[in-house]
């Protein structure tokens, strides 16, 4: 018997965290108890993006969009929903609206959303092949076992225009046909999954929610460059991505669509997982290898490049899991289809993975080209608890900030470069007014000086003095010559550094001093942090006018920094004060202030 | 499931994105609404859904959503149902039962007519309006 619904539980992380499994477990027995179990299909997907108002739990036919579902509400959504018809309002997304507002293309956040890598997210069970292979799954391999030759392949890439989405945006059909190009009877594919920009969780949420789609991506690539074995580098801590990844090797293995003689062609290729021990530099492509090998994970001067003397010193194609998700896609739908779609110069999409001080936090999917101001407002539904809006974070540590005069220019691998930052793998951090820019470049200088390996000067000695002079400055301790400073080493870890780690380390401080100046200078030589984050440059005040001496401030200070008698102004010893802000979280009467 | 060939596949495909299809709502452009309100489902809405469902499983008609509703207030008639067919005025039908869905499906799904013994109201909301809701 047909079903009549289906209901789509999401199983992406960060819903499952939420208690997602328990909401999906709890759903079932309610179908079994309400006798609804066999007209009913509840079905466990990978993300649907919308991670802010999760968990998410959808029903079709009606298309009714539940957000933040408890565990608990398992019963009313079947007795009301399913035995009767009603949807349970309190938990749909739209509250306000009739039912047809209620509908998924309704909601803004996914109206300028285009799906190509997360076509299948939110849609599919990713724990089960044929559900992939009912939505055009291994089609592309079917025409690349059969009826394509390498070169075909490699042309249709060519025409599509897929450019790497690691980072640096390098045309995927010329690392492909390097590889091709080289004779030795060994060659490897690789996949790069170690997702390590702080942020950014596009790499996962693809593999956890769409597995076989990147499986069958480089299946096509051994059989274009004449490889037959492949590498998935994982970080360890994607515990649900690597579980969903094993699930569906072993799925395509027993379809005979991975293995020895796959589909009867003649052709073989299996795939091996290799976890990684989540080092940030380990995410650049040659240390990476390194650490396959087995070796610690350095970086490797290049030339010469992976594609060429790679793996174990062979040629080896290594793209990054959005590359990869996009190939089935190309070789179904064709390179001119894919083409079309984004920019002239960067085609198809780009998934980001919007955080921060934004109001729909999330995973978004865009056509190339789209401006950073339709996501943050548009799709973002702007800045959370109506602050000011002051700057996006692209490219994570390796990127820069783009601010409010920027934010027309659409995204697209030459432009973000233009303006100063990178596409990077596409984590989105946006900050507001609240934020100080300055302790911003130090969160992500730190970071790159945590994750450096060390291997060459300029990222080791440079990341470290840049961030012991901006300790200085968020001290009150700078003075304007840092700044030039600044500049000068960041300008020599750009040229001098092994690899992209050490040579985009200083882009954040760099991107930072050029459109926040002001704000430097704040620091440096008024000895004000303006949002009054940087602790040691804050300063908390007794307004004697509002004070009424009521001692709420001076029994919650943990430090007795605070004296007064009652019913007299009270006053704050700035020697004990350790600026932790109870004070004026405490005061009733808006008497304590921040300078 | 052993190894496939590409023919083995190929069918598999068929087979799984004719099911998969059902869940996905674009280019379903006609719909049939159940009332399962209490009444409706007193008066037998649940084996009437079950029909359509069946039917046009049997029939292969995949452009058709099968949905529920509460009750549409013409609990006289019971089970009612709402169709929307596109080039067809919607149309609530009462009083059905599985003979009677199967006979929607024949007549008004496939065959584009009214089946006029069933013929009931639109719901009082459309009848106001002065063109008559269309």
């Amino acid at each position: 018997m047909a079903f009549r619904n289906y209901i789509l539980v999401c199983g992406g992380t960060a819903c499952e965290s939420s208690h997602a499994d328990q909401i999906y477990q709890n759903l079932l027995e309610e179908c079994k108890a309400q006798g609804v179990a066999d007209e009913v299909q509840i079905v466990k997907t990978g993300c649907f993006g919308f991670c802010e108002q999760g968990p998410i739990v959808k029903i079709l036919p009606e298309d009714s969009f539940y957000v933040k579902v408890k565990p608990e509400d398992a019963k009313e959504l079947i007795s009301e929903h399913i035995l009767k018809g009603r949807e349970v309002t309190r938990l749909l997304y739209d509250k306000e609206s009739s039912r047809k507002n209620a509908r998924v293309e309704d909601i803004k956040f996914y109206q300028k959303q285009f799906r190509i890598v997360l076509r299948n997210c939110g849609f599919i069970d990713p724990e089960n092949i044929d559900e992939y292979i009912a939505r055009e799954g291994y089609q592309g391999l079917e025409k690349a076992l059969f009826e394509m030759t390498s070169e075909d392949i490699i042309e249709e890439l060519k025409t599509a225009g897929l450019r790497g989405r690691g980072g640096a945006g390098f045309p995927t059909w010329m690392k492909w046909n390097f590889s091709r190009q080289v004779e030795d009877d060994v060659k490897y594919v690789v996949c790069n999954a170690d997702e390590g920009d702080p942020g950014a969780y596009m790499d996962r949420s693809t593999l956890e929610g769409d597995p076989h789609s990147v499986l069958e991506a480089m299946t096509i690539c051994g059989k274009t460059i004449g490889a037959t074995k492949g590498f998935i580098y994982i970080r360890a801590e994607y515990p649900l991505a690597i579980h969903r990844l094993e699930i569906a090797m072993q799925q395509a293995r027993e379809y005979g669509l991975l293995g020895e003689n796959i589909l009867g062609s003649g052709f073989d290729f299996d795939i091996e997982i290799r976890l990684g021990a989540g080092a940030f530099v380990c995410g650049e492509e040659t240390a990476l290898l390194q650490s396959i090998e087995g070796k610690r994970g350095m970086p490797q001067p290049r030339p010469p490049f992976p594609a060429v003397k790679g793996l174990w010193g062979r040629p080896t194609v290594i793209n990054n899991v959005e590359t990869w998700a996009n190939i089935p896609v190309i070789m179904t739908k064709g390179g001119n289809w894919f083409s079309k779609i984004g920019t002239h110069d960067s085609s198809g999409t780009k998934v980001f993975a919007l955080t921060g001080k934004i109001r729909n936090s999330g995973l978004v999917e865009v056509p190339m080209g789209t401006t950073l101001r339709e996501i943050v407002y548009d799709i973002g539904g702007g800045i959370a608890n109506n602050k000011k809006f002051k700057a996006v974070q692209t490219g994570g540590p390796s990127g820069g900030v783009i601010t409010e005069a920027e934010l027309d220019t659409p995204i697209d691998f030459g432009s973000l470069v233009r303006i100063g930052s990178m596409m990077g793998s596409g984590g989105m951090i946006v900050m507001d007014e609240d934020d100080c820019i300055v302790d911003v470049a130090k969160f992500y200088l730190n970071f790159t000086v945590d994750e450096s390996c060390g291997k060459c000067a300029p990222c080791r000695i440079g990341g470290r003095s840049l961030t012991n002079i901006l300790e200085k400055i968020t001290s009150g301790n700078g003075t304007l010559q840092d700044l030039d400073t600044l500049e000068t080493i960041g300008e020599a870890m750009r040229k001098g550094s092994l690899c992209a780690l050490g040579q985009t380390a200083p882009n954040p401080v760099l991107s930072t001093i050029k459109h926040f100046k002001d704000e430097y200078i704040a620091h440096i030589v008024d000895k004000t942090c303006p949002s009054g984050t940087c602790k040691k440059l804050v300063r908390y005040s007794i307004n004697p006018e509002k004070c009424i001496g009521c001692t709420a401030c001076a029994r919650k200070c943990p430090v007795a920094a605070i004296s007064g008698e009652r019913k007299q102004v009270h006053i704050i010893d700035q020697s004990l004060c350790i600026k932790c802000g109870v004070c004026m979280e405490t005061c009733k009467f808006g008497a304590v202030e921040i300078h | 499931m052993a190894k496939m060939t590409l023919e083995e596949l190929r069918k598999l495909r068929e087979k799984k994105q004719n099911e998969i299809q059902k869940r996905d709502i674009e280019g379903k452009d006609a719909r049939i609404i159940v009332g399962m309100g209490t009444c409706g489902i007193a008066a037998g809405a649940k084996p009437v859904l079950d029909t359509f469902l069946e039917v046009l499983e049997e029939k292969k008609i995949d452009n058709v959503s099968v949905t529920q509703t509460g009750c549409m207030g013409l609990c006289y008639v019971e089970p009612t149902i709402e169709v929307i067919v596109p080039g067809m005025p919607d149309v609530i039908y009462g009083n059905v039962d599985v003979e009677t869905a199967r006979m929607i499906v024949e007549q008004h799904i496939i065959a584009k007519q009214l089946v006029t013994d069933h013929l009931f109201d639109r719901p009082a909301a459309d009848i106001i309006k002065k063109d008559g809701g269309k």
